[in-house]
């Protein structure tokens, strides 16, 4: 088992050592590199330096101060930047020129020629990221005495690197959806975009001062990474990379797949139902226990809101529900069928968004939609409590007559939106990731059109009819 | 050896390669023809282990392709239609790689990456970038890379296209040599003479489908039909035929020269000599008529409908 391991770490660093080499051959690499690491950081410096400078004359040092760290992190983030670059270019790049069939002909496994490829094009950058802050390090504390606390120091450090392995990961997951480096690149913005976005983030907490925030961020791309590699890993695989030739649409292909799918061997409605229907929700049974504990882990979330941002005691007060209440409610469009119809559209409205967010976020960003109003609710109930009613008495009143239907059946969308999420990290037994995907889809359009949308419209009934009316019994006066 | 059977693959709704049947011997050379997206390269790749078959099976130097995947690559040698060379690498390195991606020691990558090179011709090169190579340089460098772990069997695509007479002729050598030391090979071409002059069978596929196996000689027996003799005569015919032997069909005539066919020539022939003779024709040559694996080749590509695949011994 050791010596397996040890001869495929030691074949991957083959791959690595000739990979680098090649970078080092090839001035296009090297000049951004050495450009990154040494005078960008001088350049930092003399920006840290001209603006402690002009804000301590506006008697603003704190500008000043937080700024210091802030281009700390930004000189160990753009040599890393280059990374992107080199991973499109080692992965499709050889594709396209077809200098990887040689490799995939030897008796290299997968494994060993990912990770070779992987360590090779994050290595470089990632060592010229380290030599940069180093640069800035010095340079700072020459001019100024200013050293970063040890911790910020470990933050910056482990932020470099995860940001380097998310961006090199994310490249292969690019990568073995095209076979040119024209497309990588197009699609290389689905890295940039959201790169982009966590750096804003990353350098609003910088300037904020609240460096403790900066582990949930490394925690959080350390989960997208580990789900990126394992993508990697699933697709960067001989079969799926020769058995792609074009990177053409087929939306007839793509049509007939869902359409088949979708029926399945079904003749009428009802053995749909009792064949399909049924076989999808039990596939996607763990996703179901997953969903759960997340929609049960927003509501404690919410929850635990509460003590610090309370709401006014009036607001949660039982008092307003009474008559008036009713017919406020009816104001809204509640006890119609007008009513009915903005509720149940605007559940599936959110499952769709839910839905769409999730394909591009492995589930997460879905499943964090779905969260929101479990969330609400707890952070409500427990003002509730805070309040000093009964929060059992809140959820049984305006919650549960309804939510007895709607929470689960959105814990059924959040299982299938994670499924169809999480189709692209998990290998897909003899079909291409193409294929895979769209029996997800329609999978996930099974649980929908049979069981979610109609159980929408259900809870939608309820919620118009018989909740408020049950509101009105249990905390009316 | 390499044996298949009913190999087929597909992708999506595209049947790539379809039932191929293959059993090819160790010291044997299979030489694949057929047109471009016929399916000779999908059919490597399954043989390579690249691609897994989407029906029947493989076995390649005895390992499963799919079971043995790992084995299997471990004992093939691949010259692949791109050779796919790294440019900035000089040629030296880039072998010692892929002999150490081959597990070999040092010692023994340096002397036989040192003996491949000397072998084609490319040992003043050692240390020069690939990028700085001809085409057929780099052709005899991507042919010493397949041999580079001395491989059991040789699956070579295009061997020798792009390179001048010389270096043609050097491989193809190459190639007996390999033959004789009982590597089983199989060679993808368009050349047919190359074909022809290595292979000791011929497959042509269409389709993705085997149409026509078999040697040369049964194939050409097969599909053109009995062998045809030509005679040049030492006076012009005069317009007129000569009268020849029953079992003697005429099929072509000049000048001073005709050409016929005979079932048994070891029968007709001396009766074809001794009627032309009685009747004022002295002959000056009799030889078989050339007939080219080309046409072979072009008859069974262009027939209307697939030629059953027939494996002719």
């Amino acid at each position: 088992m050791l010596g397996s391991w040890r001869t495929s770490l030691r074949m991957a660093l083959v791959v690595t050592r000739r990979e680098a080499r090649d970078q080092f051959r090839d001035w296009r690499i090297i000049f951004p590199v050495v450009v990154l690491t040494l005078v960008f950081p001088a350049l930092m410096n003399f920006t840290a330096r001209q603006a402690m400078n002009f804000v301590q004359k506006y008697n603003a040092p704190l500008v000043g101060e937080r700024m210091i760290p802030f281009l700390l992190m930004v000189v160990g983030f753009f040599p890393i930047s280059v990374s992107l670059v080199i991973a499109l270019e080692s992965f499709v790049g050889e594709k396209e020129r077809h200098s990887i069939e040689p490799l995939l002909c030897s008796p290299l496994t997968d494994g060993q020629l990912y990770f070779g490829k992987l360590t090779a094009a994050m290595l470089p950058p990632l060592i010229a990221g380290y030599l940069g802050i180093l640069v800035y390090l010095i340079s700072v504390y020459v001019q100024i005495g200013w050293s970063p606390p040890l911790l910020l120091l470990v933050q910056i450090l482990l932020l470099t690197t995860i940001q380097a392995i998310l961006m090199v990961s994310g490249a292969v997951v690019v990568s073995s959806q095209t076979t040119s480096v024209r497309a990588a690149n197009l699609l290389a913005s689905f890295i940039i975009i959201p790169m982009s976005f966590l750096i804003q983030g990353e350098s609003i907490v910088m300037f904020w001062g609240q460096y403790n925030v900066l582990w949930w961020a490394i925690i959080g791309q350390v989960i997208i990474a580990s789900l990126l590699i394992r993508t990697g890993v699933a697709y960067f695989n001989r079969e799926e990379m020769l058995g792609r030739e074009l990177d053409t649409i087929r939306l007839g292909w793509a049509w007939r797949q869902v359409r088949s799918a979708f029926i399945g061997q079904a003749h009428s409605m009802i053995q749909w139902y009792r064949r399909e229907v049924l076989a999808a929700i039990w596939s996607v049974r763990i996703p179901i226990v997953i969903s759960a504990l997340c929609l049960g882990i927003a509501y404690l979330a919410g929850a635990s809101l509460a003590p610090q941002f309370r709401l006014p005691s009036d607001i949660v007060s039982f008092d307003k529900i009474s008559q008036g209440f009713i017919e406020g409610l009816q104001a809204a469009r509640f006890y119609s069928s007008s009513g009915i119809l903005v509720i149940w559209l605007q559940n599936i409205r959110a499952v769709l968004i839910a839905a769409v967010l999730g394909i591009f976020s492995f589930g997460v960003l879905g499943m964090l939609v779905l969260m929101l109003p479990l969330a609400l609710i707890g952070y409500v109930a427990a003002n509730v409590s805070l309040a000093g009613h009964s929060a059992l008495t809140f959820l049984a009143a305006l919650v549960l007559p309804h939510g007895l239907v709607e929470i689960p059946t959105m814990i059924l969308a959040g299982a299938a939106i994670l499924n169809l999420g999480a189709t692209f990290t998990a290998p897909a037994e003899g079909k291409t990731i193409g294929e895979a995907w769209l029996h997800a889809l329609a999978k996930w359009a099974k649980i929908m059109l049979g069981v979610v949308i109609p159980l929408f419209f259900i809870a939608a009934l309820v919620e118009v009819f018989i909740t408020p009316q049950v509101a009105v019994w249990l905390l009316g006066k | 050896m390499i044996l298949t059977q009913n190999l087929g693959k597909r992708f999506g709704d595209f049947q790539a390669v379809e039932a191929v049947n293959l059993r090819i011997e160790a010291g044997e050379v299979l030489a694949l023809l057929g047109p471009n997206g016929a399916g000779k390269t999908t059919t490597v790749r399954m043989l390579t282990s690249l691609l897994a078959p989407s029906s029947g099976w493989a076995r390649v130097a005895d390992f499963d392709t799919v079971r043995q995947a790992s084995q299997v690559r471990a004992s093939v040698g691949v010259l692949t239609e791109n050779h796919g060379l790294y440019n900035r690498m000089p040629a030296g390195e880039y072998l010692d790689f892929f002999g150490q991606i081959y597990h070999q020691s040092a010692a023994v990558r340096k002397q036989r990456l040192r003996q491949l090179l000397e072998d084609f011709g490319l040992l003043p090169y050692i240390r020069r970038p690939i990028g700085e190579f001809s085409k057929g340089m780099r052709q005899k460098l991507a042919l010493a890379r397949a041999l580079l772990h001395n491989p059991p069997v040789l699956l070579l695509d295009e061997p020798t296209s792009a390179m001048d007479p010389e270096s043609a002729r050097l491989v193809r050598d190459a190639i007996r040599t390999l033959r004789s030391e009982e590597r089983t090979i199989v060679i993808c071409t368009h050349n047919l003479a190359e074909a022809e002059e290595l292979a000791d069978q011929i497959a042509i596929i269409r389709r993705g489908q085997i149409i026509a196996q078999g040697s040369p000689q049964a194939l050409k027996a097969r599909m053109l039909g009995p062998e045809e003799y030509e005679i040049q005569l030492a006076l012009h015919l005069n317009g007129s035929l000569p009268d020849l032997p029953e079992a003697v069909q005429i099929t072509a005539s000049g000048t001073n020269w005709l050409r016929y066919r005979a079932h048994s020539p070891a029968e007709a022939n001396p009766l074809v000599i001794q009627a032309l003779v009685r009747q004022g024709l002295p002959v000056i040559t009799l030889q078989a008529a050339p007939r080219s694996l080309e046409q072979v080749y072009l008859q069974a590509i262009n027939a209307a409908s697939p030629v059953e695949a027939t494996h002719v011994g």
